[in-house]
């Protein structure tokens, strides 16, 4: 009997717990504020790219309001986690828009679970900018929502250009790691611009994602030698990768892509004099990015800020642009203002195209050089 | 029909369309938002997905760690299905399409179940549980490279054909299907291999077959859960469906009480409403949902309801008559 008493005064501790906490999380501040929500993987796997994201909207947010806010409202930003899961995702962000209200929505940061949303964005034609998801089908059909990022063909594109004109390479040779769509993606739109460029594709090398040996391919691009081999992978393919081919002595330049960044922490010795593509830079002489990067650091004890935090911060920037240019929170007009953004902050001018995606953004060219990453120059594809 | 039967019927009966109706009139005076009713149609998932579960786990008493799998042969052939059905044209009633993709998102997954199950079952415990999570990878592994159904990019195109209307509905049918199924001359076979495989055999069970039967009877239900699953998101990516999801419904099925499946429905409706509740909490949100289910296992390991059953009938007896009754679905002792 005492057990079925402790049972029950459980139970209803549980579901008072349960009243309580939607309670305190429903209570929103007055109406003087412009709510915008905020969905991507707080917790879970991709973690990293979801709090990175947020702390670069975080403090786009504080600046905005510490320069009067927008049309003299203060912003709100109400960050729900995805978890990087689909479900989750569909429920943050039917949360923000019947809870909270929100007006505008930044994210989501992974391409699925922006894929997954998709949808239910649509048929409320919520004003939606996501930071970082690169999958082309997000934009496509979709007049409500933008991206602050550049698709991966377009780096690929910025990567040919600026072996052709730049390094005045004639020949490449390619590594694609098979069954990875952002390697296979990357390295379609280099072959295609650097032929076009007037360049040759000496080679064109695969390996797969659990691969631990490249000797065989790398013993082929040494005997071909061509100018530049392009590698668009992460880092711990890619690193190995270098390690080899500067064993074997190979002299051409190797170039890649955003998933380089954070090589030359592991990699220094095999990156050196070599180049990737990337959002943006951290010594860029520009004054809005040492700005950026400065304010950056204080608000998040003295970390460094990755790109993923650069374009949450543009994000929140460029979006709340459009809702002072709209002057008012009509989802209509916001949209209307997005389409007609012209803002130029850490990661390049960003406008639109037709569906949604940044138009002529700028293309950082990094070197590694000692350990350190170093700006080269921008490209922008014509 | 005697009379305890027709009584429990009618309370049965009328207690679902009152509860129907009272979210009926929430979703008509607008207090139920499309956000309450996404979590609404979620629950009603995880309750076909977790009593499904429960009739391997908690009937046949094996370690059934690769559900997630299942669901997903259930979510990609009833996609795939439904959005060739759509492509042809041919002018179908939603509801009908719906009905006609989880049939055989549920046969295909029967099918698989029955295929897998029939070697795999001579296991027995911690083996069957590696054998089964061995089987939910390579089913997730193969959607990822399979290039028809989108791969690893996810299968897009789907049409949304669940709302909360007919989800509620088919949910109340496959309760009582379940329910029928745990009481039937099979049900009690499979409890009986529970609760001694030996003796079951002496007694002339085949217990093979038995255990090869709830199997596939789980995947069938899996696979309807993965179905409806498929056309609420309208989109399936093969990550969704990876380990921790398949350990997130075993965590229900324990949680309510492993071989109740009223106790997997209240699991269920917890589970799926609590970290939506916990939102409030930001990053600590999963600190706290798992605090909560640790404090749940010290002071009920045996689940919410243990083996228990909860029946409106006899509860209302219970309040008139004040006779304390014990029920359970294999009519055993309440431990």
């Amino acid at each position: 009997m005492k057990k079925k008493v402790v049972s029950v005064l459980l139970a209803v501790l549980f579901c008072a717990s349960i009243f309580t906490f939607a309670g305190c999380s429903s209570s929103g501040s007055g109406k003087d504020t412009i709510k915008i929500g905020f969905i991507g993987p707080l917790s879970g796997d991709a973690a990293i790219y979801g709090t990175s994201a947020k702390a670069g909207a975080d403090l786009a947010v504080k600046e905005i309001n510490a320069a009067g806010g927008i049309n003299g409202k203060n912003i709100e930003l109400i960050a729900y986690d995805s978890k990087g899961d689909q479900t989750e995702a569909i429920n943050a962000y039917n949360r923000l828009r019947d809870q909270d209200q929100v007006v505008a929505v930044i994210g989501g940061v992974l391409s699925g679970e922006t894929l997954a949303m998709k949808d239910i964005m649509v048929q409320d034609n919520m004003p939606v900018l996501s930071p970082t998801a690169t999958a082309v089908d997000v934009t496509a059909n979709a007049p409500n929502i933008f991206r602050a990022c550049f698709l991966d063909d377009y780096q690929g594109v910025a990567a040919a250009n600026f072996s052709t004109s730049n390094l005045s390479a004639k020949t490449a040779a390619v590594m694609i790691c098979k069954g990875n769509p952002y390697s296979e993606g990357v390295s379609a739109a280099f072959e295609g611009a650097f032929t076009a460029n007037g360049g040759t594709i000496a080679d064109e090398e695969s390996y797969s994602a659990s691969d631990k040996d490249y000797s065989a391919q790398l013993t082929k691009i040494k005997e071909l030698n061509p100018d530049v081999v392009f590698v668009p992978d992460y880092v711990q393919i890619v690193g190995p990768i270098l390690q080899k081919a500067k064993e074997m002595g190979i002299t051409a330049k190797f170039i890649g892509a955003d998933g380089w960044d954070g090589v030359q922490t592991e990699y220094a010795d095999a990156a050196q004099g070599n180049y990737f593509t990337n959002h943006y830079a951290a010594d860029s002489p520009s004054e809005t990015v040492q700005n950026f990067i400065k304010a950056y650091k204080a608000a998040n004890s003295n970390k460094d800020p990755n790109s993923f935090a650069a374009l949450g911060y543009d994000a929140v920037h460029t979006m709340a642009e459009a809702i002072k240019s709209a002057g008012s929170t009509d989802s209509k007009a916001i949209i209307t203002a997005l389409n007609n953004t012209n803002y130029t902050g850490v990661t390049g001018t960003l406008k639109f195209d037709s569906e949604g995606n940044p138009k002529d953004k700028e293309v950082t060219i990094i070197k590694i050089d000692g350990g350190q990453l170093k700006f080269e120059t921008t490209i922008v594809n014509k | 029909m005697d009379k305890n039967k027709r009584k429990a019927y009618i309370i049965n009966t009328i207690s679902i369309i009152s509860l129907y109706l009272v979210f009926f009139i929430l979703i008509q005076t607008k207090v139920m938002n499309k956000y309450f009713m996404g979590i609404a149609i979620m629950t009603c998932i995880m309750i076909i997905m977790a009593m499904s579960l429960n009739i391997v786990a908690g009937f046949l008493g094996e370690m059934a760690l690769g559900h997630a799998g299942f669901m997903a042969i259930g979510a990609y052939s009833s996609a795939y299905f439904s959005i060739a059905l759509m492509d042809t044209g041919f002018p179908l009633p939603n509801i009908i399409v719906l009905i006609l993709a989880m049939l055989v998102g549920g046969m295909v997954t029967g099918i698989m179940g029955f295929l897998i199950g029939t070697p795999t079952l001579r296991l027995r415990g911690d083996y069957l549980g590696i054998v089964t999570i061995g089987f939910s990878e390579i089913i997730r592994i193969f959607f990822i490279n399979f290039e028809p159904t989108g791969g690893a990019a996810g299968l897009k195109g789907i049409t949304k054909l669940v709302n909360f209307n007919n989800v509620y509905w088919i949910t109340i049918v496959i309760i009582i299907l379940m329910f029928t199924f745990g009481r039937s001359k099979q049900g009690r076979a499979i409890i009986s291999i529970r609760e001694d495989e030996i003796a079951s055999e002496a007694a002339g069970i085949p217990t093979t077959r038995y255990k090869v039967l709830a199997f596939t009877v789980s995947s069938f239900f899996a696979g309807i859960g993965g179905a409806l699953y498929a056309h609420y998101q309208a989109f399936v990516e093969p990550s969704k469906f990876g380990f921790m999801f398949s350990i997130e419904m075993f965590v229900i099925v324990v949680l309510g009480g492993l071989g109740s499946l009223t106790g997997s429905i209240v699991a269920a409706i917890v589970l799926t409403v609590l970290p939506e509740m916990l939102r409030g909490f930001a990053e600590y949100r999963l600190l706290v949902y798992s605090l909560a289910l640790i404090v749940m296992m010290i002071f009920r390991p045996q689940g919410m309801l243990g083996r228990s059953e909860f029946s409106l009938t006899k509860f209302i007896d219970s309040l008139i008559l004040r006779k304390d009754i014990k029920n359970s679905i294999d009519g055993g002792e309440t431990r």
